[in-house]
């Protein structure tokens, strides 16, 4: 902890300040990009089964309609982006790198692209297994990056219940602002979606935590949130990572996820404020997701901008509307957590919240890598409060094995923040990332 | 413009760095020690001027030559050599054998740094194992301190900084008495306060116009140099609290049982070496330990071994030994204070993981 911040007492003691780099988008209204001449529909956008496809070549789909159902609980159905024809079902590139099954769509150019699937439904009616089984139905997953299916999150194991819905509106990765224009245009939506998770999971109260540096944000909300004592926004620190759930559920409670654990340990449950905007608006219409808020932003793009953009819109396509130079390196997601991509053959699908394009300058010179002098500033750093300059001296070494049981590598969720700081330069969650991977490998031997 | 034709740069995230590097904090190191330097050449004269030089150079020689031939990539442009030369002339008497002070550079640099494997790999400061090794080869030019503000100092050498290698020293006590000004002894505080029970005015203390090694004198401008490194972030500000202040304490204790013969807290705090020693010496980063709890005990340990050694010891001054033995017990105490992580079980473990099958 830093004298200053030690003296005033101010904020949670780990975690990084870094330069913010929203002021491109953040005052601009979501705009919606136009419809690809094809999209490309991965089978396989969530953290789950991939979904099972149940239209053929040829066939016309109309905007809404079901092109894939979901492969059991821990899957999600598609929905058709718009009204056009099915041209193929083939492999298609992911960011992953790896190629997985897609349905190519051309969507009509003449086509007036309306919903029409979807019916009006009763929530207040449903119980709370309907209500769980509908959001599935919607296709929603967690838009906040992790494309985790959000009603498997909301099925408690036995003996387990939920007091409190966290709901994460921080979006504390640099660039980023989908989450913030969310909250700002659409606040209702925001908390419709609250009470609908709310009654589905049982909860007594949520919680909505907003990064203080969108006090626009914090106010739509806060006067949205006016007839519902049961919401509270609370705004939190600006400090990478508070939209990690472990530190977020800490600045707002004071409660900590046992190592390995989740949420639902403590009672808790987290959503990212996308998300629940999302089934707030599908839900009582009872339609799928079909599109998402991605920011398009960086040095690299004439046009940044938050736009509306049809799941499936392939990348290149996307970042032709918008306008590129000097590109050098294309990322998705924030720049802390965000893979770079090698290909822009890859489409935007549900978890991708942004798109951003580096150009030569940012990325500049391959930065020399000095020994660890030990300055603790990862230590420092550090969230979760592991000692990042062992476990890299340790990873050096190859001793993954110790880095596991005697100094916790399995609760990094790598936020990047030690190699961030780091002035030795030494890439420590990349070592982490493959310490880990060693670990499984060598479980699986055993 | 079309995107098609590009070549993308792949690498993993984070894709942001800060734009502080290694070098970045030694090169702000060397800004604070700088006016340490220039003062102590104002207060000793040509002398002070030749050792930082000797010192500085033979280090840097040193690291450069064994890069060289260890057929590695030469690592001065870190600066991490030209910091422990500094330091190394900062901490001897002013009118230390610019050959022994030749000497020690090379042993700061190729035992106690590059045997080890170079920066971040040492486990004690090199500048205060070279001392401590011309401290035990030349026992008599290391306590041979003269008096500051000397009469023709920037005209004319300390006598004994052009002694001939490996012959016997002439005595400097004569030349002492001849240039100094009047009220300016040519013992430090701490051994006039020790061997003869007379005190140093909190003036002399503060602006370092009194015997002592080169740059260790003014406390006051050690503490400002010092400040300046907290305030930007690059030496951790609990290490000198911690460090002076149980020093503080210590000291405190011994004057409560006997006033007449241990000197005052404040005494404690602005004498000999410790100043120095807790802004520069202790905050090495690669020899302190790296967690919170850790640095505090670190801290705390140096500060009391210091007057310990001072009050009990037959040196008049214990920094040197206290920060060398705060080294050695470094890694044990990081071991030992290892921070609670997040979501920790019971106590220090986390609980067990369940592993997915891959």
């Amino acid at each position: 902890m830093h004298l200053t911040s030690w003296l005033t007492g101010n904020g949670s003691p780990r975690g990084i300040h870094i330069p913010e780099f929203k002021e491109a988008t953040c005052h601009l209204p979501i705009r919606r990009l136009p419809f690809a001449p094809l999209l490309i529909v991965p089978l396989s956008q969530h953290t789950g089964s991939p979904a099972v496809s149940i239209v053929r070549e040829g066939q016309e789909v109309v905007r809404g309609e079901p092109i894939a159902r979901a492969d059991g609980f821990f899957s999600v159905p598609m929905h058709a982006p718009a009204t056009g024809r099915i041209e193929c079902i083939a492999l298609a590139q992911t960011a992953r790198g790896d190629r997985t099954p897609a349905i190519y769509l051309r969507p009509y150019p003449g086509a007036s692209q309306e919903i029409l699937y979807g019916a009006p439904q009763d929530i207040e009616r449903m119980s709370r297994e309907e209500i769980i089984t509908a959001i599935q139905d919607t296709g929603v997953v967690g838009l906040g990056g992790a494309a985790f299916p959000t009603h498997v999150k909301m099925k408690l194991p036995e003996g387990k219940s939920v007091d409190t819905v966290v709901v994460n509106g921080c979006e504390c990765e640099p660039y980023l602002t989908t989450d913030h224009r969310v909250m700002v245009e659409q606040p209702s939506q925001v908390l419709y979606g609250t009470r609908i998770v709310m009654r589905a999971i049982g909860a007594r109260r949520a919680i909505v935590g907003v990064e203080d540096n969108k006090p626009d944000a914090i106010e739509a909300l806060r006067k949205a949130a006016g007839a519902h004592p049961e919401i509270t926004i609370r705004s939190v620190p600006t400090k990478y990572p508070e939209g990690a759930e472990k530190i977020l559920i800490k600045t707002l409670l004071g409660k900590e996820i046992p190592s390995g654990g989740l949420p639902s340990d403590i009672g808790l449950a987290v959503f990212n404020v996308a998300t629940l905007a999302q089934i707030g608006d599908l839900l009582p219409r009872h339609q799928g997701l079909i599109e998402r808020v991605v920011t398009i932003t960086g040095p690299g793009v004439v046009k940044p901008g938050n736009y509306l953009t049809a799941l499936g819109t392939p990348l290149r396509w996307a970042l032709e509307q918008v306008g590129c130079k000097n590109v050098s390196s294309v990322i998705l997601g924030g720049p802390m957590m965000g893979p770079a991509i090698s290909s822009l053959e890859v489409p935007l699908t549900k978890g991708v919240t942004g798109v951003l394009v580096l150009t030569a300058l940012d990325l500049s010179e391959n930065r020399k890598v000095y020994p660890c002098i030990k300055c603790a500033a990862c230590v420092e750093a550090c969230p979760v409060q592991l000692n990042p300059s062992r476990l890299g001296l340790l990873a050096r070494k190859e001793r993954y094995e110790e880095m596991e049981t005697q100094f916790h590598l399995n609760d990094c969720f790598e936020c990047g923040s030690c190699s961030y700081v780091c002035p030795a330069n030494i890439p420590l969650v990349q070592y982490f990332r493959v310490s880990k991977q060693m670990n499984r490998e060598r479980k699986a031997r055993a | 413009m079309n995107p098609s034709s590009r070549v993308f740069e792949l690498r993993t995230s984070p894709h942001l760095h800060t734009p502080r590097t290694v070098e970045t904090i030694m090169r702000n190191v060397i800004y604070a020690l700088l006016p340490i330097c220039v003062y102590a050449i104002w207060l000793f004269g040509l002398s002070a001027l030749a050792l930082l030089v000797t010192t500085t150079a033979s280090c840097v020689f040193t690291e450069q030559w064994i890069c060289r031939m260890s057929g590695r990539e030469s690592s001065i442009g870190d600066l991490s050599a030209a910091i422990t030369g500094l330091l190394l002339g900062l901490i001897l008497p002013p009118g230390f054998p610019l050959w022994m002070a030749a000497a020690g550079g090379f042993i700061a640099i190729a035992p106690a740094k590059m045997l080890f494997g170079g920066l971040g790999f040492n486990v004690f400061n090199p500048a205060l194992v070279a001392r401590a090794f011309l401290q035990a080869a030349f026992p008599v030019a290391i306590t041979a301190y003269t008096p500051a503000l000397a009469l023709h100092r920037f005209v004319e050498l300390i006598p004994s900084t052009l002694a001939i290698p490996l012959m016997k020293a002439q005595s400097i006590v004569a030349w002492s008495n001849s240039v100094r000004v009047d009220a300016f002894s040519g013992a430090t505080p701490l051994m006039m306060q020790k061997f003869d029970h007379v005190s140093t005015g909190l003036w002399a203390l503060l602006s370092g116009q009194r015997a002592g090694s080169a740059g260790e004198t003014p406390a006051l401008l050690i503490l400002v140099c010092g400040g300046y490194l907290i305030v930007r972030k690059m030496a951790d500000w609990r290490i000198p609290v911690a460090m002076l202040g149980s020093a503080g304490i210590t000291g405190a204790v011994f004057y409560m049982i006997d006033p007449v013969r241990y000197p005052t807290p404040v005494f404690v705090l602005l004498s000999g070496g410790l100043m120095m020693g807790a802004m520069f010496m202790a905050t090495d980063p690669v020899a302190s330990p790296v967690t919170p709890t850790g640095v505090w005990i670190y801290g705390a340990l140096m500060g009391s071994i210091t007057v310990l050694i001072r009050s009990l010891g037959g040196l008049a001054e214990g920094v040197m030994y206290a920060i060398l033995l705060g080294n050695a017990v470094s890694p044990l105490i990081d071991n030992l204070t290892q921070p609670r992580t997040y979501g920790a079980q019971g106590k220090g473990s986390s609980a067990p993981k369940k592993e997915v099958g891959a």
